[in-house]
């Protein structure tokens, strides 16, 4: 499970985290909405130790994620920002199989091959495996950069917007894999999502921040109601019944 | 994950394999035919023109002097080519170099300080002792320097980087004030050491300078799978499981040892390392450290040897080394900062988060 406690954290004078506290159960998969710059980015930056909190505690899988050695947590805690720009020229295979890192050290053995050729599989970038990540679209590199954190192979996965670069397609494959990550492997994944809509047609759960704090948490049915998201965003929002999920309309 | 791997994985992974096998191919390629240039442009330097008669012991003191140049001449290239790509590695960052972060400068200030205080008679006296005293304050200034900066939370590399070039500022500026102040006759002294001299390299430091060197090259060999992943940049290698920030000190240590013993040797070249590192990419793209750092380092050794060969021996020019590669290394820095958006300058460009690659994806869709 994850969890933080009483988690703030503070760029100069703006408050980015105020307080939060989190529990989330194991397996399952968690959208992180909220208005921009309502620390959604943060606090997942905080989770994965890729940020550090001025105050609090933060557990995933009962380790300490500021004390745990990072090789250890890297095994079993997998994170993607959303900045992966990278100097170095470097091709799809070779970004994939340094997902391997904490598990091999940079030596391959049949294990990790084998990691590789499934998280290529999930992903699908197969007929890019051999390409420059720097000849790809934005988007292909984003999925190439999914393939590297699936073929970490965490029980604990986190993304940072992950859509954002994608189209629709790639979007809606991206999530379904996500899902099926959650119920056929166990993962617990924690994702960052604009489009409130994703998070409805495909999360467990969902956590509201805005300010810094986390609003509500809850299933979608639950907070993908018109009167909560135009609160959340501060812009009308109508929710219409899809059947199968609820759909939020703000467009216009 | 239990996904069915599927045919068009197989074949994708296998011809990344297949690449794979190529880049490495290539980048061993790059590497023996560079080692056999330098090799045999080291044969020319001992060998051609000896005015001795052949077997005398002229001819022999001759050889012995040549050869020593020549190990000065391999040692500084090698440094100087690995050193940058280590820089480069670390800093995400394929156009800044150690001498942009100050290294130069602070050279110049210590060889002007020396004759400042002590005298032009400083520079003849204590010999390797000063050598040794200079390599090290060049490298303790730079671990000093990143220990502290990067001490400090939230401080992101390319803020380092800034202290470091307004730092070289204020070296260069208080070298140039000292040397104002000196008289003539010294100012003179100054100048010629501040010019880098391969004919005349301080070969008296030369074991001492080969085995530091030694030293930080076994220190980066030793860290080249983890620069690989150093390479994803901070967040992704911290994701990975790496220490970031103890990978950076040592890379650092390594490359402000390797830098110092070159200067030390040859005084300051700006744009060598710069010109070896990125030929070498461009020669062997794709490459991992464990192949790119050797044939940057043969790489590297066939340019500056072929250099000194072909100025000594056929243009008469053995004292203009130094400026010439540096013109040469200079026009390619900056065609490669004019050629448009490179991966060096993109990466300035697109700093501001919030707003990513939509000029790449245009680009690229």
């Amino acid at each position: 499970m994850i969890r933080a406690d009483a988690v703030s954290k503070a760029y100069r004078d703006a408050t980015a985290l105020d307080g939060v506290c989190l529990d989330l159960p194991a397996g399952g998969l968690t959208a992180l909405v909220g208005p921009n710059g309502a620390g959604k980015s943060t606090l997942l930056g905080v989770i994965g130790r890729l940020t550090r909190a001025d105050f609090g505690l933060v557990e995933v899988g009962g380790m300490n994620v500021v004390a745990a050695r990072s090789r250890d947590l890297a095994r079993r805690l997998a994170v993607l920002r959303q900045d992966n720009h990278l100097a170095t020229r470097l091709t799809v295979a070779q970004l994939v199989e340094l997902g391997r890192f904490p598990h091999c050290g940079g030596r391959l053995g049949p294990a990790d091959r084998a990691a590789i050729e499934r998280a290529v599989a999930a992903t699908g970038v197969g007929p890019l495996a051999h390409r420059f990540l720097d000849e790809l679209s934005g988007g292909q590199r984003q999925r190439a950069h999914i393939a590297m954190l699936f073929a970490q192979d965490a029980e604990y996965v986190l993304l940072d917007e992950p859509l954002a670069a994608l189209d629709l397609r790639h979007a809606t494959e991206l999530m379904a894999l996500l899902r099926a990550a959650c119920d056929q492997d166990g993962k617990t994944v924690v994702v960052v999502v604009h489009d409130v809509n994703y998070a409805s047609a495909w999360a467990d759960r969902i956590v509201a921040l805005k300010d810094g704090r986390v609003v509500a948490t809850g299933p979608p049915a639950e907070l993908v109601q018109s009167d909560f998201l135009s609160a959340l965003y501060g812009t009308p929002v109508r929710v219409v019944d899809t059947g199968g999920w609820p759909l939020a309309v703000y467009h216009r | 994950m239990a996904f069915a791997v599927d045919q068009a994985t197989h074949d994708g992974l296998a011809r990344a394999r297949a690449g794979q096998r190529a880049i490495d191919r290539r980048a061993w390629l790059v590497t023996a035919v560079a080692g056999a240039v330098a090799l045999a442009f080291a044969a020319a330097i001992l060998l051609y023109d000896n005015p001795a008669a052949p077997g005398s012991a002229a001819q022999a003191t001759v050889t012995k002097l040549r050869a020593t140049t020549l190990a000065a001449i391999a040692l500084v290239a090698a440094a100087q080519g690995v050193a940058t790509a280590v820089f480069h590695t670390v800093c995400g960052n394929r156009v800044i170099t150690p001498s942009i972060m100050g290294f130069d400068a602070l050279h110049s200030l210590v060889q002007t300080a020396t004759v400042f205080f002590f005298g032009a008679a400083a520079l003849g006296a204590g010999g390797v002792w000063r050598s040794v005293g200079q390599c090290a304050g060049m490298a303790l200034f730079a671990v000093a320097l990143y220990g502290w900066l990067l001490g400090r939370p939230g401080l992101t590399v390319r803020v380092a980087l800034l202290v470091g070039l307004v730092l070289g500022l204020a070296f260069r500026a208080a070298a140039t004030l000292m040397q104002r102040l000196l008289n003539p006759s010294d100012f003179d002294l100054v100048t010629a050491r501040l010019f880098g001299n391969m004919s005349n390299a301080d070969t008296r430091f030369l074991p001492l300078g080969a085995a530091l060197a030694a030293g930080a090259l076994a220190l980066v060999w030793s860290r080249r799978r983890h620069l690989d992943l150093a390479a994803l940049g901070s967040a992704t290698a911290r994701g990975l499981g790496l220490n970031h920030r103890r990978e950076v000190m040592l890379a650092l240590l390594a490359v402000s040892g390797l830098i110092a013993v070159a200067t030390t040797l040859v005084g300051p070249m700006t744009f060598f390392g710069f010109l070896a590192a990125s030929l070498t990419y461009r020669l062997a793209p794709g490459a991992r450290h464990a192949r790119l750092l050797p044939a940057i380092a043969a790489v590297a050794a066939a340019v500056l040897l072929a250099a000194y060969f072909t100025l000594r021996h056929v243009f008469y020019a053995g004292g203009l080394i130094s400026v010439v590669i540096e013109f040469v290394g200079g026009l390619f820095f900056l065609a490669h900062l004019l050629k448009g958006p490179t991966r060096g300058n993109t990466r300035l460009i697109r700093q501001s988060r919030g707003q990513p690659a939509i000029r790449r994806e245009q680009a690229g869709d």
